[in-house]
Parts: structure tokens; C-alpha cells; sequence
């Protein structure tokens, strides 16, 4: 028993250390959004209702910009991961000095502005852009890349690389490169050396940044404001004109909880395949 | 070109050398080797002396710039390592953590399309022949370090490739548990019956599990032989301090009444009857090993004393103990003596010192 109290005090030693950072958090995140999902459930005149969510998932309309933000976010963390493997993969097999290079590289938008980076899309992908007359010279003057999905894609993708680059090579430098030798002393071909020995290895980090890049894409506003149309729009743009344009906090709130329900569900789900916490570099639990 | 096949041969290695590019020297140069059917080789060597570099070339993991690798009769030196059908044992063994151990050792007879009822009947019987039956499900971070040894042995062994290679498997290990699992590769390799090509630093290893020991220093081979070769009659200077306590002395062979003698400043040392003093010419210096039990302590005043000198220290090692003295002109030899302590003064004592003869071993000039 005293070892018990022992042990119980020892773990919450320290715990002031994270006051502040709680209060903040209970201050500007827990009360606003229990205030959101509260306004959520009354109607104008402040009675219980289930009438807001009826709304949003009875309004066919409002289906296809729900289900069009899923089909971003997916499009997106598809894209990221395509880019970020082989970077990543060759993170790990760089001397120190390249590696360094190419995380700074990786890290560089981080230190811009989401605005300027999404403008200085603007510009290149616009229809008298620089892509757009490489396109056309190849006979693709149809193809449009702005103010439509295709554009909103390509700047999430490019902003939220880092979030899969950076988990993913986590993961792959701890990957020992004397197994895929190994697989291959034992008959296997270099490619079925890296499906069967490597890869499998490299889901915890691959599983990260995919939900990293999916959350981030479910809630992102600016690119998609700037790159994409009203035609197009997704959640968080028709959750903004709402709240801000019908001043309706009850549906505003209601389509933000169902985003975040969907989300944490998804979350749910795939924690159940991986690992998170060893995904993000925690240490692994020994049993 | 037409290959002699000598089906006594595994494998030979033909003037095999590595250059890295932007390097003004070899890490491996003109390497010429011949390794007979169910060997037992150990490469030995210190670090960067090309034993590793050697071996990766074998198993495929590194392309040699000049030489011929022949396996049974033919060159393998371009063929990628998957096809080399080779067993290789890493350092660090190389298991897969995402796989039970029964997966890691079925794995190379899935990617060779085993039939399914046969890589259960294999993986069954070579788990049980290491003693591993029961930790089919395990994975490979569950096991202690022996295990993961076993088991790394066995998943090289399971597809019967004709070749084994072992790179420094028992460095990450204790003593205790290195010797113990010594044993088991060697009762292993009796019961298999294949090459073995074993990689190490540790000369007692190499000793220990040898049948022949290749010696590198500097990418070359230095020396090739039994272990009991290799110690009694090092080709070099190098391979006689690398393995074990060696007393190297080097002075001038005489004659005196009539027998051969070694003369340095300070001792006179006879060697009656010593077949090293037929060979080598009177009147030059040579260099002549004595190992450290080839050495006597004597009392001081001995009649039979080739030296006297002061004890430097004495080591005590259980079984046995091993003396170091200081002659006259600074140099140091070392002894091993049983047991027994009597007539050994204790530091700073004078003592006698008497080189047997018969265990001489003249290091060949220029090594």
C-alpha cells in the first residue's frame, strides 16, 4: 500500500509543470467548443433540438461538400505519401550532411506563411501561369488547375508534406538495412526483400503521417478558399459561411461536430491497426 | 575458359580484391583462398584488415573490382546475392522484428516456393534440432540474446545452402554465453556437415572453432593454417603477436660446442638440437618466437639460465599465472607457469630465465 502511494506520488510530481498549458487549454479550447456543441443542440429560441443535425445531413447539397472533404483529405494523404516515401527512404540512406539538407528542405515551409505559399500557388497554377503554358504547348489546354479540386489538392498536398515526411522517416531510420540484406542472403529479390521485410516494417510511421495529413486536410480553410471555388467548396468553408455570413451557430455547430465525430471515429479505427504512440516516437512499451 | 572442377573444392577465391573509389588503398587485395567441402574457416583479423570486406564479396553484398569467386566450379562474382543460394549469420543477425521466429525461419522457403506441408516439416525440424520448439510464435525481441543467435543459425541453415557465413555472430554476446553458444555452432556444424565461413576479431574464437584460420592484416592474407599451425609456426611477425603471447627475439644464431645458439646483448640462449638453426644461416640476425610456456622462471643464480632479469609483475590467472620480466637491456618477456608459485620472487626480485628449445620457431626473414 505505501508503495502504491509512493509510486502515485512520484507520478504526479511535477504535474504544476503543466498548468499552464492546461488552463490555456480549458480556457480557449475545451469551453468554446463545449459551448459550440451546446448552441449545437438549441434551436433559435433555446429549446432542445436534434433539428440543426437533421439540416446538415438531410440537405443533399451539404452531403456532397461532406463527402467531397473526405475525398480531398484521402486524394491528399494518397498524394503526400507517394511523395514523402521515397524521400523519406532516401533520408535514410544519405550521408549526414545531405540529410540534413533534405530535412531543412522538408522543413522549410514551416517557416513561410500558409498565405503566401497558397498565393504563390495562385500564381503558378493559374491560367495564365507558368504550368498552365507548359500544358498547353503540350496540347492539354483543357486541363484547369485552378478553382477546382485539382488546385486544392495540389496546395494541401505540397503544405502538409512535411507532416508525412517527417514521421515516416522516424520510422524508417530505425528499420535496420542489414534485413533487407538478409532477405536477400535468404533468396529474396531486392523488390521482394523491401515488400515482405521493409515495408511491413515502415507501417507504424506510414499510418502516422496519413492520419496526420488526413485530419489536418479535413479542417483545412485557406487553400481551399484561395485555390478552390465556392462551387467547390468544402466543410470548413460552408461551416465559415454559417457562422459568419447567416450568423447560424446551431447549424455551424452541428456540421463541426459531426466533422469532429467522423474524424475521431476514423482516429479510433486506425489506432486499432497501429501503434500511435510508437508511430510518433514514443518509446515502446515493454511488457 | 574451361574451370577444373575439384569436387573436394566449396569455394575459391582467385586473386579477388576491392578498390573503393577516390581510396589510394585497397581494402582488399589479390586474395587467393581455397575452402574444401565441410570446413570449418575462420577469417581473422583486426578491424578494417579486409576479412569483413572479403566476406561480403562472397555473400554478393559488395562486387569485388578484380578476381574470380568460385562456387563449385563456377564464377559467381557477378551474380546478385538472391541467387547466390549462400547461408549468412549477421552481426547484429539481422532477424525480422516484424515476424515470429516460426516466419523468419520459414522465410527463405516461402521466397524459394517451398510446398507448404514441406517448410512445415522443415521449420518444425530445425527449430527442434536448436532446441527451439515452443517459441514458434514468439517474436524475435521476446527472445534473449542466445535465442536470437539460435534462431538467426537456423533460418540461415533451414533451405540447405552449401555455404555458411558467419559475420562476428558472438560479438554482441558475454563471455560465458559466447563460449556456450561456441559449442553449439561447432556441434552444429558437425551435424550439418557444410562449409562454415566464420568472421571474427577474437583470436581465442578463431582458435577455438577453426579447422583452418585465414589471417588478413592490411587486405591481405597474412597467413593460412590450422590453429595449432598458425600459433607453433606464424609465417610473420604480425601473425605471431596477433594470436595469443608471443616473446619475439631477435639476435644472431651461433655456434657454440657445437650446437646453435641465439645471441643477444644480454643472454645467450642454446638451442641443441632446433631444426629453425639448419635453416637459417649462422651469424645473421633473426627474430625467434618463444611462447610465453616455452619460458622458464629460474632462480637467479641457475647454472641452466640463458638470462637473468627483474620481475615486472606477475598476473595471477587461477590455473596458471603469467610472469613478466625485464631483462638487462629493457626487454620485456612474458611467462606462463602452472599453478605452482614457488621460486617466483615477488615484484622487483631477480630471477633466472630458461627458453626451451624445442618449441622455438624462427620467424621467416622479411615477415
Amino acid at each position: 500500500m505505501l508503495k502504491l502511494a509512493q509510486q502515485t506520488t512520484r507520478r504526479l510530481r511535477g504535474i504544476h509543470l503543466a498548468i499552464p498549458l492546461l488552463v490555456l487549454l480549458v480556457a480557449f479550447f475545451a469551453i468554446p467548443v463545449l459551448e459550440l456543441v451546446r448552441r449545437s443542440f438549441l434551436d433559435p429560441d433555446g429549446a432542445l433540438t436534434l433539428q440543426s443535425y437533421g439540416d446538415f445531413l438531410g440537405t443533399p447539397a451539404y452531403r456532397t461538400i461532406l463527402f467531397r472533404t473526405f475525398f480531398v483529405a484521402v486524394v491528399c494523404t494518397v498524394t503526400c505519401l507517394l511523395f514523402a516515401y521515397p524521400y523519406a527512404y532516401l533520408m535514410t540512406l544519405a550521408g549526414p550532411r545531405l540529410r540534413r539538407a533534405l530535412l531543412v528542405l522538408v522543413l522549410l515551409p514551416f517557416w513561410t506563411s500558409l498565405m503566401v505559399r497558397t498565393y504563390a500557388w495562385l500564381v503558378l497554377l493559374q491560367d495564365t501561369g507558368p504550368i498552365k503554358a507548359v500544358l498547353a504547348a503540350i496540347g492539354l489546354e483543357q486541363v484547369h488547375l485552378i478553382r477546382n479540386t485539382t488546385g486544392v489538392v495540389i496546395g494541401m498536398a505540397q503544405i502538409l508534406l512535411p507532416f508525412m515526411v517527417l514521421p515516416l522517416y522516424n520510422n524508417l531510420q530505425k528499420i535496420e538495412r542489414s534485413d533487407l540484406l538478409a532477405a536477400q542472403s535468404m533468396g529474396a529479390t531486392p523488390v521482394r526483400a523491401f515488400w515482405r521485410v521493409y515495408f511491413p516494417q515502415s507501417l507504424p510511421g506510414l499510418f502516422a503521417g496519413s492520419v496526420l495529413v488526413f485530419i489536418l486536410a479535413l479542417g483545412f480553410y485557406i487553400t481551399p478558399v484561395i485555390l478552390g471555388s465556392p462551387q467547390n467548396s468544402m466543410m470548413s468553408q460552408l461551416i465559415v459561411r454559417q457562422v459568419t455570413e447567416r450568423l447560424d451557430w446551431a447549424s455551424g455547430g452541428a456540421m463541426a461536430v459531426v466533422l469532429a465525430v467522423l474524424t475521431l471515429v476514423f482516429v479510433g479505427l486506425m489506432s486499432r491497426v497501429v501503434n500511435v504512440q510508437q508511430a510518433f516516437g514514443g518509446t515502446v512499451d515493454k511488457k | 575458359m574451361t574451370v577444373a572442377v575439384d569436387t573436394d573444392l566449396a569455394l575459391e577465391l582467385r586473386g579477388v580484391s576491392k578498390q573503393y573509389p577516390g581510396t589510394d588503398t585497397a581494402a582488399v587485395s589479390g586474395v587467393d583462398l581455397q575452402i574444401r567441402r565441410g570446413e570449418f574457416v575462420t577469417f581473422l583479423g583486426p578491424s578494417g584488415s579486409g576479412k569483413t570486406t572479403t566476406l561480403n564479396m562472397i555473400a554478393g553484398f559488395i562486387s569485388p573490382t578484380a578476381g574470380e569467386i568460385v562456387l563449385h566450379g563456377r564464377n559467381i562474382a557477378d551474380l546478385p546475392p538472391h541467387q547466390r543460394n549462400l547461408g549468412m549469420v549477421f552481426q547484429n543477425y539481422a532477424l525480422f522484428p516484424h515476424m515470429s521466429v516460426w516466419d523468419n525461419v520459414a522465410f527463405p522457403l516461402v521466397e524459394r516456393k517451398y510446398p507448404k506441408d514441406q517448410i512445415r516439416e522443415r521449420v518444425r525440424a530445425a527449430l527442434e534440432m536448436v532446441n527451439l520448439t515452443g517459441f514458434e510464435k514468439r517474436r524475435p525481441r521476446e527472445l534473449s540474446g542466445g535465442q536470437q543467435q539460435r534462431v538467426a543459425l537456423t533460418r540461415a541453415l533451414v533451405f540447405d545452402p552449401p555455404i555458411l557465413l558467419m559475420d562476428e555472430p558472438l560479438s554482441a554476446l558475454d563471455k560465458k554465453l559466447r563460449q556456450r553458444l561456441q559449442l553449439e555452432i561447432k556441434r552444429v556444424h558437425r551435424e550439418v556437415g557444410i562449409t562454415f565461413l566464420f568472421v571474427t576479431h577474437d583470436q581465442e574464437e578463431a582458435m577455438a572453432l577453426s579447422d583452418r584460420v585465414v589471417v588478413f592484416d592490411q587486405g591481405r592474407i597474412e597467413q593460412v593454417g590450422t590453429p595449432d599451425e598458425l600459433y607453433r609456426r606464424p609465417a610473420t611477425r604480425f601473425v605471431a603477436e596477433f594470436l595469443g603471447d608471443s616473446n619475439l627475439i631477435e639476435g644472431k644464431l651461433v655456434e657454440r660446442d657445437g650446437a646453435t645458439a641465439l645471441a643477444t646483448p644480454e643472454c645467450q640462449i642454446p638451442l641443441p638440437d632446433w631444426p629453425g638453426g639448419r635453416e637459417a644461416p649462422s651469424g645473421d640476425e633473426h627474430c625467434v618466437m618463444f611462447r610465453p610456456e616455452d619460458v622458464k622462471v629460474l632462480p637467479a643464480d641457475d647454472e641452466g639460465a640463458a638470462c637473468r632479469g627483474t620481475v615486472r609483475d606477475v598476473v595471477y590467472l587461477g590455473s596458471e599465472q603469467r610472469v613478466i620480466v625485464t631483462t638487462e637491456t629493457g626487454r620485456e618477456v612474458t611467462v606462463r607457469t602452472g599453478g605452482e608459485t614457488t621460486g617466483i620472487p615477488g615484484v622487483g626480485g631477480t630471477v633466472g630465465l630458461r627458453f626451451s628449445a624445442s618449441n622455438a620457431w624462427l620467424i621467416p626473414t622479411g615477415g
